[in-house]
């Protein structure tokens, strides 16, 4: 039996570790491949902590060579977190990020969030986390009326709200809160749940209000009662560390809190797994269909075993409904593979849910490396669901990116394991969640259409409508979201939150622009975000992406020819182009002279800067309509 | 448990927690002998000596600590 704090679905600690660590320290090449595996271990914290000196010694490596993101974090609270800031490092490794953690003096709460003066005014976090417990909140006393009951709670909530909005307006970064963690133990017994003074009963109520009022749209939240409900409160709440070191939970808890904390940052930047890719025999039913044929593999009510393999095809049907695309790994003739998913009467998934269906002989972690191919995403936004240790020991160390989760021998764990592991951590969820794996399906017949026509018939049979709007509220929350995921076809790769964005749809020296496109299969969302600074004379682009579903569609050229008259009219005689090269954005080097730009500069770093001039430049013909949105709800067509 | 083979577990443990592969075992090891002996890693040291040997500490053993010899006593005492 696992230990309940410990993180079951990763592999454990293995003796040689901080060994390991120190080659990878002092090696003159060190092995990016080498970092991941190490970062993917359960690690207790001095594991942790080897690893914390890791991202200390070799921030530039881990921020250049193996292309992490860097993120500043700042930490108020009322009890010791020094435990927690020292395992989150290693944690966030886990999760794409080189964390930087910053914890402010014991104490020292509103002091450093109200004060723009204070060290944490100054230091420019990319978010502060407030943590507080119910004991410096006062509500860890029970309360004999239901007024003043009321009132604590009240008092509670209006000093967070207080704490949250110093975070937000005067520091001007995103803020995460958390959820007060219920004590273990009662008051009366079950009558607490009744009793609005008791302190369970407090919690709770204040719990509510911080999600119904504090927290504001751009902030995170770590549900921390979850998790330590997840854990268990008789484990989680532990006295003895309490009295010893005000520790907010029980020390061995820590590396399990540092992982969900590093884990909602991961999402926050765009870090979460993408895709659910799955293995077939004994993974998605029991037996070997190659073997047992339809009648012989177990699936279906009426056995242990069968609901088992039920519960994971409906699990993952669940996660496609909120828009993890899923594929099919297996080692198998592909009829036989096929079989189930067109003839068994019990199988939940079926041909139409898989966007990308892979069974050959041939070794799975080349195979999923064209899983991520055909899909155009990176092959570490990959989930792989394997029964076969073998399997899931080739894929992990060849594939060290694709998240391999550790499973039991019993089916009926794998939904929890997965979910637990929580590769599909989301901090929002957008309307084009809801279609994406629609789109991918859409895509796949796009893509044998295509093969069909030539080009230009081909794009003009979409029958393609963009939208082009400047940024609003509504697109906000898909906005960020393309601007933190968006590694390949992203010219500057600059990452804005929520909250800064928000700051852009009003800012008059910007140029925001989102686009939307539909065609004859579909929706596809909103597929393109470009932001440009207004100069005088220069128009910079500061942003410029767009989402490989719509590669080879010109809508970079229709892009281009909005951006040109809008400048135009602004009295601009120039566009510039930014590109800033990353491990993943090759494939837009060319962009800007592909679009007529004439290349100005070059640094050794291999960024390019490059000039259109607007007086000679002419909008192309494209087999596009285009719609200009001026305002959220009002829509206009331009004509052409 | 003999209390050699509990001090050979102790320092194994310690090498590892104060990541110092030459630490040698000696009753009258203090944190001020030990460079990376903090009051952070202190608690680690702690958390790990109870994982490796199945029990754990109580407040006023915590408390009470003034070297390793009196952990090691507490440790063949309790542990296993």
């Amino acid at each position: 039996m696992n230990s309940p704090v410990s993180l079951s679905w990763l592999l454990p600690q293995p003796a040689n570790f901080r060994a390991r660590v120190r080659s990878l320290q002092t090696a003159e090449a060190p092995d990016p491949s080498e970092l991941r595996r190490l970062a993917a271990f359960d690690l207790d914290l001095t594991g942790l902590d080897a690893l914390r000196k890791l991202v200390a010694a070799k921030r530039d490596w881990l921020v250049g060579s193996v292309g992490l993101t860097p993120f500043k974090l700042g930490i108020v609270s009322s009890h010791t977190v020094d435990y927690l800031a020292a395992a989150l490092p290693g944690s966030a490794l886990r999760h794409g990020l080189v964390l930087d953690v910053t914890i402010a003096d014991y104490g020292q709460v509103a002091q450093q969030v109200l004060d723009p003066n204070s060290t944490f005014g100054q230091a420019k976090f990319d978010a502060v986390l407030i943590a507080l417990d119910h004991i410096s909140l006062g509500l860890n006393e029970p309360r004999f009326n239901a007024k003043d009951a009321e009132a604590a709670v009240e008092s509670a909530i209006g000093y967070l709200s207080g704490l949250a909005e110093g975070v937000r307006n005067t520091l001007g970064v995103t803020c995460i809160l958390q959820t007060l963690v219920p004590p273990t133990d009662p008051l009366f017994g079950n009558f607490d749940a009744r009793f609005s003074g008791s302190v369970r009963a407090m919690i709770s109520k204040f719990n509510d209000r911080l999600l119904a009022e504090v927290a504001a749209e751009t902030d995170l939240v770590v549900d921390l009662a979850s998790i330590a409900a997840t854990v268990g409160l008789a484990i989680w709440n532990d006295a003895r560390d309490w009295h010893k070191a005000k520790l907010p939970a029980a020390m061995d808890a820590t590396p399990f809190y540092a992982e969900h904390l590093s884990r909602i940052l991961g999402a926050a930047r765009g870090k979460s797994s993408k895709c659910l890719v799955l293995d077939l025999d004994n993974t998605l039913w029991g037996g070997v269909i190659g073997d047992d044929g339809l009648e012989g593999i177990k699936l279906g009510q009426g056995s242990s075993t069968g609901e088992a393999f039920l519960a994971i095809q409906r699990y993952a049907l669940t996660l496609r409904q909120r828009g993890i695309v899923l594929a099919v790994c297996s080692k198998n003739d592909e009829s036989n593979a096929r079989l189930p998913f067109n003839e068994h009467p019990e199988m939940l998934l079926k041909g139409d849910h898989i966007a990308v269906f892979v069974a050959n002989w041939q070794d799975k972690a080349n195979n999923i490396r064209e899983i991520a191919a055909t899909l155009n995403i990176g092959i570490d936004s990959l989930v792989f669901l394997d029964d076969n240790p073998v399997e899931r020991g080739l894929v992990r160390e060849v594939l060290p990116e694709v998240c391999v989760p550790e499973v039991t021998e019993d089916p009926a764990d794998y939904p929890g394991i997965l979910a637990r592991a929580g590769y599909f951590e989301a901090v929002g969820i957008s309307s084009e969640d809801l279609k994406r794996a629609d789109y991918y399906q859409a895509n796949a017949e796009r893509i044998s259409l295509k093969k069909i026509g030539n080009l230009e018939e081909y794009l003009a049979s979409l029958e393609m409508v963009a939208t082009i709007s400047p940024f609003d509220s509504v697109g906000r929350v898909r906005i960020a979201q393309l601007i933190n995921k968006s590694n390949q076809f992203n010219l500057t790769t600059r990452r804005y939150t929520e909250s800064e964005v928000a700051h852009m749809e009003s800012d008059p020296a910007k140029f925001c622009i989102q686009v939307r496109l539909v065609d004859r299969f579909g929706d596809n969302g909103m597929i393109s975000v470009i932001i440009f600074d207004k100069g005088e004379l220069d128009w910079r682009c500061d942003t410029w992406l767009m989402s490989c579903r719509v590669l080879g569609r010109r809508v970079e050229e229709l892009v281009l020819a909005h951006v040109a008259e809008a400048a135009r009219a602004a009295g601009a005689s120039r566009l510039i182009g930014v590109y800033l090269p990353t491990k993943k954005n090759g494939m837009v080097a060319e962009h800007f002279g592909k679009l007529g730009f004439e290349r100005i500069a070059e640094s050794p770093d291999g960024a390019t800067e490059w000039a259109l001039d607007l007086a000679s430049y002419k909008a192309p013909q494209l087999p596009l309509t285009i719609i200009v949105g001026k305002s959220e709800a009002v829509l206009e067509t331009v004509p052409e | 448990m003999t209390r050699e083979a509990a001090a050979e577990r102790l320092i194994e443990t310690m090498r590892d927690i104060f990541d110092e592969n030459d630490l040698e075992y000696d009753d009258a090891l203090t944190a001020d002998d030990v460079e990376g002996w903090d009051s952070l890693s202190h608690v680690r040291f702690l958390i790990a000596v109870e994982k490796e040997f199945k029990f754990r500490f109580t407040s006023g053993e915590i408390d009470g600590l003034k070297n390793v010899g009196e952990a090691l006593d507490i440790i063949v005492k309790r542990g296993q």
